[in-house]
């Protein structure tokens, strides 16, 4: 079965005049938009971790908590949790927690952390960025078994038959790849299922990444886990007004980031490149924004597709906009293309 | 000609399946047992060959390094003596500005040609050359033109822009960083004309 999620980084919205909300606004407003995609039939609702000025949703559980007390049905979880600068213990503590006032709603999705704010806040070093992620993925999976652990690595003290608690049923525990070959790999060793974090050129750039895991999964002797996709994207009425109110925050954005991640600034040509058929983002009119996430999960063979919505700048009425758009229109659209 | 493409992250996979796409014989190589990469280069970049760094750089003629940074320190730079070594790493997290990390790079490789390329693209717009500018600088001007050739069978267009020292030019934070930009576009934009 196909499932939808929205994830989102919780940017900083602003407001009617354009100037940016408080963060404890956004904070609440995070809430009712959470609440609003339940009511719209929507399956997952995503928080990605992050600690900057214009990304504050540094709790994310907490907030996913507050939205688990005002939902019943849809699934609640981290898009993603930086667990290479977490406890994994505390990391499984928390969404177990989740998991326990939601009702079996938890989900979590682990990643190294393309952005890298959390590593000088927690002290940790990125000369150690693999090796964290590996010794704590390693752990994260133990401690899913849900048994006494016992582990050791370098990365945090051991553990022997510990017995780590709440104890509570099993929750999807997927691990976020941004482009790297190991952490697919990894993914499949440890039993994770893979979410694709596809943010540029053409989605089915990733297909052999999905080929990869798929048969890494069968190399290391595991049932065949979900594929995910998680891409971000803006829905409105029509192509123009979402292609128009999308444009100059993710200009001014990824013009930021790219000058330490090597992205390319953005030209309207290359825009007007993204938000077509061969391009990551998912910019457009119901339909349009539709038939790509169909495309895409054929191409990727994915189950799940994860739309990121919001960018810094948006107004939250536009973000709701996006999400009545997405669960009411977009997703039964998908569902009829994948029949 | 040989290539010996090390890492086997982000970048080393994408490269790799270029340059056999463009007829080189390419092995690739990681920090450790071959094993451990093979179904990585089997999906990722058919054709190329996963070896043990030591054996895949004692064969070939040029040598991509694709670590990341922090690696670096950590690599022998023994085997490399001699070769044509590519150097498409970058400083992270990136300084403010340029710091000459291939000078750095060419110090430790002492016996080594280093030449600076590669560096400065997202390695998901690798993908897709399409004729793309990529700047190559380097101290030895033979093994400049012979990195030079390598990449524009691989579908750029180099820019010869100097020795190690010029480029800098090609660093984060430098005027030529993650653009998409035709041969006279970065030219103009780093200042070459």
């Amino acid at each position: 079965m196909i499932t939808f999620g929205l994830d989102t980084f919780g940017d900083v919205t602003n407001d009617r005049d354009g100037h940016p909300l408080s963060h404890a606004q956004t904070i609440r407003n995070l809430v009712e938009e959470g609440v609003l995609a339940e009511q719209v039939g929507v399956d997952f609702f995503g928080i990605g971790e992050h600690h900057t000025p214009d990304m504050p949703l540094s709790a994310a559980d907490v907030v996913l908590a507050a939205i688990a007390a005002r939902t019943s049905r849809i699934h609640l979880g981290s898009a993603v949790t930086v667990l290479s600068s977490d406890d994994p213990v505390r990391v499984f503590q928390r969404y177990s927690t989740l998991n326990a006032v939601s009702d079996g709603r938890a989900e979590v999705i682990l990643g190294r952390g393309s952005s890298i704010d959390s590593f000088p806040l927690f002290g940790y070093d990125l000369a150690d960025y693999e090796d964290l992620f590996e010794e704590k993925t390693n752990l994260f999976a133990e401690l899913l078994k849900g048994g006494p652990v016992t582990w050791q690595g370098k990365t945090r003290s051991s553990l022997h038959e510990q017995d780590v608690v709440p104890h509570t049923e099993p929750f999807p525990a997927w691990i976020g790849v941004g482009g790297s070959p190991q952490s697919v790999v990894r993914a499949a060793a440890y039993g994770f299922s893979l979410m694709l974090a596809i943010i540029g050129g053409h989605p089915s750039r990733f297909a052999p990444f999905s080929k990869l895991y798929l048969q890494a999964l069968q190399r290391f002797g595991r049932d065949p886990l979900p594929i995910g996709v998680h891409s971000p994207g803006h829905v409105a009425a029509t192509d123009e007004q979402a292609r128009e109110e999308f444009w100059p925050h993710y200009r001014e954005l990824i013009t930021r980031l790219g000058k330490t991640r090597g992205f390319a600034v953005p030209t309207e040509e290359s825009y007007a490149h993204e938000v077509g058929p061969h391009g990551a983002l998912f910019v457009g009119s119901p339909e349009t924004v539709a038939q790509k996430i169909a495309a895409t999960l054929r191409v990727l063979q994915a189950s799940r597709f994860d739309l990121k919505y919001g960018m810094g700048g948006l107004s939250h009425s536009s973000l709701m906009t996006t999400i009545e758009l997405y669960g009411t229109q977009v997703v039964p659209r998908v569902r009829e293309l994948m029949d | 000609m040989r290539i010996a493409v090390l890492g086997a992250g982000h970048v080393g996979p994408v490269i790799a399946r270029l340059a056999v796409a463009a007829g080189y014989d390419v092995s690739i190589a990681a920090s450790g047992d071959p094993q451990d990469i093979a179904l990585i280069a089997e999906f990722l970049a058919p054709g190329a060959e996963p070896r043990w760094a030591a054996d895949a750089v004692g064969d070939a003629d040029l040598v991509v390094l694709a670590i990341p940074w922090h690696r670096f320190t950590s690599l022998d730079p023994g085997p490399l003596a001699g070769k044509v070594v590519v150097d498409a790493m970058n400083e992270w997290p990136p300084a403010d500005s340029p710091t000459g990390t291939s000078e750095h790079v060419a110090e430790k490789l002492s016996g080594a040609q280093v030449v600076k390329t590669l560096n400065h693209i997202a390695y998901h717009e690798m993908e897709e050359p399409r004729g793309r500018a990529l700047g190559v600088a380097g101290d030895d001007p033979a093994a400049v033109g012979v990195v030079a050739t390598f990449i524009e069978r691989l579908g750029f267009d180099a820019v010869r822009v100097g020795d190690l020292a010029a480029g800098r030019l090609l660093e984060p934070a430098g005027p030529v960083f993650g653009l998409a930009l035709t041969r006279s576009e970065f030219e103009q934009a780093g200042g070459l004309l």
